[in-house]
């Protein structure tokens, strides 16, 4: 949990939302949430490769806009694509066609490779506008508008509560790390090393349970009736409109091309 | 009439000496009560049981001039009596500061138009207006603690019962606060271990000694 952060950095900060995100950064959350979904719905449907590279080319305007630095956003996008690079490696190999040329028996065929790259495109495409649209906003702000949109109240709080206690959570596990390390433990591969980090979860689980507990206290002395009530209004100003007008525009060119070059 | 009357309180877990054996306790109308004990002398469990949150094996509870016995009784009691507890991230849980306010508030029953008063009002009250719209998990220790007693205040309380709340504190925020606290009209029931800082908010001290509550001595 705590090495895939750097040594200053805190859990959901690295997110982006704490920069100044350029144009993104002002547009109401509401529209870039759904901004993001139907792009995701429109790229999904696009087959024809030149599409695709248009549609990757608006996410990097996207990118452009939001003012992201640009290195550590593409890294982040690197990293999707390592869970899905052996399904693309593997498709020349498993989709029949016209073959390319053949390693150890198999046979990697033209339309293989093409479906790879359609399918590399569309992630990649996806994931840039999602982390551009809606990873630049504050967390919190992302569950007012999942609220606002009329998403289950009982999922909202459910992202609530965990932004809000992911770093109670990391920095009692850094604790009982350290508390570790100051009386010489350093992990291998034994009995030992395996207990202590089962001691150390099922402590944190422990814990856990037991702030729960008193979160739950807290809550009754204030007198919780079954119902979080979420505060955040949200208003459609006119260069809201104005952004969906120009990205409802460009949808509608992704689709309107689709049609032409298919 | 006192607001607060505990009788005999017992509570023990299996296989341990009794943590309180026959506990008594009054707190009256504007006194400043402090309470002061050992390390797991039962102070924090003490107060969990003035607010129901915790059931005695033995004895009675009365919360301005009522027994109170099952759960229901006590929903009164947890509006009247405001508890402020040890780790301030037990108690901000909302999102942003102010709807931590305004969520026990808005419990009670209150608009949401009407809650944003009382959270504006307290905030302003408190000097903390700053704070209004900052997110709770990014809020230091110091402005935690200002701010867990926002949302305890916002209920209106009667008895205020403080549960260490100089932890955490540094010396600015520790003024700041015994500076609000002073201000208050409540009456107060303080645990801590800091003697200067009971000596600034309370009047008189009872102490709990095998599992007693005593008057304060050497």
């Amino acid at each position: 949990m705590a090495h895939a952060l750097g040594q200053n950095e805190k859990t959901l900060t690295e997110t982006g939302a704490l920069r100044v995100s350029g144009r993104i950064g002002s547009v109401d959350p509401r529209v870039r949430i759904l901004a993001a979904i139907s792009f995701g719905i429109v790229v999904v449907g696009l087959s024809s490769l030149m599409t695709l590279s248009v549609a990757l080319g608006l996410s990097m305007g996207l990118l452009l806009l939001s003012r992201l630095p640009l290195r550590p956003t593409l890294k982040r996008m690197a990293m999707m694509d390592s869970f899905i690079i052996f399904m693309l490696l593997l498709l020349p190999f498993t989709v029949p066609g016209d073959p390319i040329f053949t390693l150890w028996g198999a046979t990697a065929s033209w339309q293989g490779l093409w479906r790879g790259v359609e399918i590399a495109l569309t992630a990649n495409a996806v994931i840039l506008a999602l982390m551009t649209l809606v990873g630049t906003m504050e967390p919190v702000t992302l569950g007012h508008a999942l609220h606002k949109l009329r998403m289950p109240e009982t999922l909202v709080h459910l992202l609530m509560f965990t932004i809000r206690y992911i770093e109670v959570l990391r920095e009692e596990y850094l604790r009982l790390r350290a508390a570790m390390k100051v009386r010489g433990f350093r992990p291998g591969t034994n009995w030992h090393t395996y207990r202590s980090f089962g001691y150390l979860v099922g402590m944190m689980l422990v814990r856990a349970i037991e702030r729960s507990e008193r979160i739950l206290q807290a809550m009754k002395c204030r007198g919780f009736s079954g119902r979080i009530h979420l505060l955040q209004d949200f208003a459609l100003t006119v260069a809201d409109r104005r952004f969906v007008a120009l990205f409802g525009g460009a949808l509608l060119l992704l689709i309107c091309l689709e049609i032409a070059w298919r | 009439m006192a607001l607060i009357e505990l009788e005999d309180i017992h509570i023990s877990y299996p296989g341990q000496p009794a943590i309180l054996a026959g506990a008594a306790l009054q707190l009256l109308p504007g006194q400043r009560l402090s309470l002061t004990g050992p390390n797991g002398s039962g102070k924090s469990t003490l107060l969990r049981v003035i607010l129901g949150l915790q059931a005695p094996q033995r004895g009675t509870i009365r919360a301005f001039g009522q027994p109170r016995t099952q759960e229901p009784d006590f929903h009164e009691v947890r509006r009247r009596i405001g508890l402020v507890f040890q780790d301030a991230d037990d108690q901000l849980f909302c999102p942003t500061v102010a709807e931590d306010i305004a969520f026990g508030p808005l419990n009670l029953g209150k608009s949401k138009s009407e809650a944003l008063e009382i959270v504006d009002r307290l905030l302003s009250d408190l000097r903390l207006t700053h704070l209004r719209d900052r997110i709770t998990h990014k809020l230091s220790g110091g402005e935690k603690r200002l701010v867990t007693l926002a949302t305890v205040l916002a209920m209106e309380p009667e008895v205020l019962l403080l549960d260490e709340p100089t932890n955490a504190l540094d010396v600015k925020n520790e003024a700041r606060l015994i500076e609000i606290l002073q201000g208050l009209p409540q009456a107060i029931l303080l645990v801590s271990h800091s003697a200067a800082f009971r000596a600034q908010i309370t009047t008189a001290e009872v102490e709990i000694r095998e599992g007693l509550v005593r008057p304060a001595g050497p």
